[in-house]
């Protein structure tokens, strides 16, 4: 059973892949240019996810996925037109395909009917948009009626069960091919493991039928004696002769076997009647065939009379069989579970700690003795930084893993908004780690609604300002100095600044008569609270604002801005780090501890003069900066820390920001110098604690406490709340933080 | 590290001495016996990870002296109790040869400072003695399972297990009564 589970495991896995990959397709599916790749990649991942719900016996979601399957294969044979409509409606059953995953995945039944409504809109389509539903199936492989795909499953048995009484009917070589006819020779061996992908020959001999007048001849010679039998492994092959129309040609024999062309030797021949033959078709494969094989069972299978029609009537060439394409999907990537690469990172930042170790104890060993040690340690240091950005690399991945989704977003708030609005993407290859990848999601869906929201105008008021009717936004990502920078730029009317200022000041955001510049006017929109929509829209204004969105940039360790030209467009500016395993950061020292602050909290820091400290009511300590007043917050204080230096007119004091914008004093003894620093977690083996957002190890082996900015300001709060400060021992009315259990 | 690996041999070497000890008497299990000033301590080999010379640790800020501050091991973040003040004879005075037991809880692996390990004893079940009453409110005695008299030194064997769930829900009731400047002062 629990190897049972480890096969769904991936099957959802690999499915959800797979409905991303239909996804992105049928996004790009345009009415009047269908590209027949994309198409094939859309079946084959529905196709995919259909044939592994069989194995685990997901019955409601393959019949679904059938049924959409089957419209694709219409689609692909030319037989459903696309249109919007089609789009719209594949769209909404990729959808509900996910969905159907995601019952079977908590092993929940789907609520009755679920599927009901779009299965009736893809069999609309199936009959070319005729109003009768029961119209006979266009495609080869949907049964009209029900949803079920009885002809794939029905004569198991017969197929060989029919076989002996076939045999004195067969001997299709001795016939002549019957005039207008093509004969197709097709030898079919299949590699032994093939029924391990979950492959079925019989299937392909089935479809081979469909095709036209099949005879079917089994080779058993490879069948080895019983006690060496293994049942897993297929050990017969097949040749199948085919007497068809003309119209059936090579690439329609070779789609049967479009799954399995990598897993298989197939050889195809063709044979024109006596007289007047055309050309045969060119053998695709040079695999020799299989020699001195007589026939143990011949089945000739009796010709299904539905199923050429359509077909007939798609013929369209495809230059590349699936086989081609199909090799050309095999990547050669493996999946590892992240706790086992994240155990290699951690080895890797270990390795690179100790070797810093070791160059400092020989920086003391005497010089000139030791050339060849020193050399070899100059050559460890360079692997192990190499080491560590591979290591580190194994976590990247594209954004366009986040990218992708973007045309679906922007393709329903067009929708929604009436507007007219083109999507462009760049740099979608720009790699970071997985976390931040997974993490972009959030703020760029709604990044992107704000600009086709509140950015774009509509079409006509586009017109009229004399810009094309569609508004463009731009999605680009690229790697600027160690971090990735992400830019969400549109061409619509810019911030409306008068607008937004005031809004602002309705809302008590910024004082009457304040004189911003443009910069602040424009940056107020990321103040909590904020929203411009004069109505609520379903898109944007949802009272969650720009501020969520800049509240989880911040805890991303990035930073944003926006840049706005009245009537130009706005552009939207986020910087990320690579890697959340790694943060810049400011190592500090107060007393004997050293901490780091992370760099983006940090505004600048300063020794004050006395002159520029105050007392406030006897509470706490604030400092002129910069014309603004800040509160002080002693670290030696919140932490209890021996030995620090007290008198901020000799300790530094360095000015940090928190994600909602309050700025405080926080007063060290030293600021020691910036860093990299891997994080480690401290609630791992012990808990978390307040003011303090996670640990690493310094240069020296040392555990170093990261400051969590906006717990420390809570802290200094509860504090001040407590207890009144006397100047003379600052430390005496220390209340006991609170500390929340594990 | 150093002092790691030759404890690590030591103990290795006394393990081997009591395998047939530990054959005859299936009832027996093996304890890492530590001493913490004139007290002998024990705690079940099992679930001992490795036994490392002191190196200097970071504190840990607004928690009670026992919680000694945190240890790089090998690019994981232990805390380290110190048992000594843990048993409220205040905060060790560590030199290099002070030692810490690392040790798996579930999950999670910690460290005790003690002054010095002392031996690796096999102990039958019936040998060990339950502890006497300890009342007027020393708590302690939920996290000793027992008692046991090796020649004339009395062990008191620990609960990891118990010792860690109690320091974990004490944590906060302790930091509470105890604020951050009598340590700092």
């Amino acid at each position: 059973m629990e190897d049972l589970s480890r096969f769904k495991q991936t099957y959802f896995d690999e499915s959800a892949e797979l409905l991303e990959v239909a996804e992105s397709g049928l996004l790009r599916l345009t009415p009047g240019e269908v590209d027949s790749d994309e198409v094939n990649a859309i079946f084959r991942a529905v196709h995919s996810i259909k044939g592994g719900g069989g194995a685990f016996g997901f019955t409601e979601l393959v019949a679904f996925a059938h049924e959409f399957e089957t419209v694709m294969d219409g689609v692909r044979n030319n037989t459903v037109p696309v249109t919007t409509e089609l789009v719209d409606t594949l769209i909404r059953a990729n959808d509900l395909l996910g969905q159907m995953l995601a019952y079977a995945r908590e092993g929940d039944p789907a609520p009755a009917g679920t599927t009901d409504g779009t299965v009736a809109a893809l069999r609309r389509h199936l009959s070319g948009g005729a109003p009768q539903v029961q119209a006979p199936a266009a495609a080869p492989a949907a049964p009209p009626p029900a949803p079920v795909y009885a002809d794939d499953e029905d004569d198991e048995a017969g197929l060989f069960g029919d076989a002996m009484a076939a045999i004195a009917a067969a001997r299709a070589e001795e016939d002549p091919v019957p005039p207008g006819k093509l004969r197709w020779t097709i030898v079919f061996r299949p590699r032994s493991d093939l029924l391990m992908s979950g492959n079925e020959p019989a299937f392909m001999l089935r479809a081979l039928r469909r095709l036209g007048d099949a005879t079917v001849e089994c080779h058993t010679n490879a069948l080895p004696n019983l006690q060496n039998l293994e049942a897993e492994l297929l050990h017969l092959s097949w040749t199948v002769t085919l007497i068809a129309d003309p119209d059936i040609d090579l690439d329609k024999i070779n789609d049967v076997f479009e799954f399995v062309a990598d897993d298989c030797d197939i050889r195809i021949t063709a044979e024109a009647p006596p007289p007047a033959a055309p050309e045969a078709p060119p053998v695709t494969d040079p695999v020799p065939v299989a020699t001195a094989t007589p026939p143990a069972v011949v089945a000739a299978v009796p010709e299904t009379p539905k199923a050429e029609a359509p077909k007939a009537e798609a013929a369209r060439p495809r230059p590349n069989g699936g086989g081609a394409e199909h090799a050309g999907l095999t990547s050669h990537t493996i999946r590892v579970d992240l706790d086992k690469i994240d155990r290699l990172v951690n080895m890797v930042g270990e390795m690179v700690i100790t070797q810093a170790m070791i160059a400092e104890h020989v920086r003391e060993l005497p010089p000139g003795e030791f050339q060849e040690l020193l050399e070899g340690l100059e050559q460890l240091a360079q692997h192990t930084r190499e080491l560590r950005e591979s290591v580190m690399s194994i976590r990247a991945q594209p954004v366009s893993s986040v990218f992708s989704r973007m045309p679906r977003l922007v393709r329903e708030c067009a929708a929604t908004t009436g507007k007219e609005v083109q999507l462009v993407t760049s740099g979608e290859t720009t790699e970071v780690d997985k976390t931040v990848v997974e993490n972009l999601v959030d703020p760029l869906t709604h990044m992107i609604r704000n600009s086709i929201d509140h950015g774009l105008e509509g079409p006509e008021e586009r017109e009229r300002v004399g810009k094309p009717r569609a508004g463009t936004v731009h999605l680009s990502a690229q790697h600027r100095s160690g971090r990735i920078v992400i830019e969400i730029t549109d061409d619509g009317r810019g911030i409306n600044r008068p607008k937004v200022l005031s809004k602002a000041i309705e809302k008590g955001l910024v004082q009457p008569g304040a004189a911003l510049s443009d910069e602040e006017i424009d940056n107020l929109i990321f103040l909590p609270g904020f929203s411009t929509a004069d109505q609520v829209s379903n898109l944007s204004g949802r009272g969650v604002g720009m501020d969520v969105v800049r509240r989880n940039i911040t805890s991303l360790g990035g930073r944003i801005g926006v840049y706005s030209t009245p009537g130009e467009g706005s552009r939207f500016v986020l910087s990320l780090p690579l890697t959340l395993a790694v943060l810049d950061g400011m190592v500090i020292s107060v007393g004997e501890e050293r901490f780091v602050l992370p760099l983006t909290n940090i505004v600048e820091s300063l020794r004050p003069k006395a002159a520029d400290l105050h007392g406030l009511v006897g509470k706490c300590d604030v400092m002129m900066a910069r014309g603004e007043y800040v509160r002080l917050v002693y670290l030696h204080q919140l932490f209890g820390i021996p030995g620090a230096v007290a008198d901020p007119t000799r300790a530094l004091v360095v000015l940090v920001e928190t994600e909602d914008g309050s700025r405080l004093g926080l007063v060290v003894d030293e600021v020691l110098g910036q860093q990299q620093v891997v994080i480690k977690s401290l609630e791992a083996n012990f808990r978390r604690l307040d003011g303090v957002a996670a640990a690493t190890i310094l240069g020296d082996g040392r555990v170093a406490l990261i400051l969590d900015v906006a717990g420390l300001r809570e802290m200094s709060r509860h504090m001040d709340s407590r207890a009144p400060r006397s100047p003379s021992s600052p430390a005496a009315a220390l209340p006991a933080p609170a500390l929340e259990p594990v | 590290m150093s002092s790691s690996t030759a404890l690590a041999t030591v103990g290795g070497s006394r393990t081997d001495a009591r395998n047939d000890v530990m054959a005859v008497n299936a009832a027996e299990e093996q304890y890492v016996t530590f001493t913490v000033g004139s007290e002998e301590y024990g705690v079940n080999i099992l679930s001992v990870r490795e036994i490392r010379g002191w190196t200097p640790e970071s504190r840990l800020p607004n928690l009670p002296d026992y919680v000694r501050g945190v240890i790089n091991l090998r690019g994981i973040i232990i805390p380290i109790f110190d048992l000594r003040a843990r048993f409220g004879g205040g905060a060790t005075s560590v030199t290099k040869r002070h030692v810490v037991v690392v040790i798996q809880v579930g999950e999670r692996t910690r460290g005790i400072l003690v002054d010095a390990i002392s031996d690796i004893l096999a102990i039958g079940h019936d040998a060990i003695k339950p502890p006497p009453d300890v009342d007027g409110g020393m708590v302690d005695a939920e996290y000793l399972s027992g008692l046991y008299t090796a020649d004339d030194r009395m062990v008191t064997l620990l609960s990891v297990e118990k010792l860690f769930s109690v320091e974990n829900s004490e944590l906060d009731s302790a930091t509470k009564a105890l604020p951050a400047l009598e340590r700092a002062s």
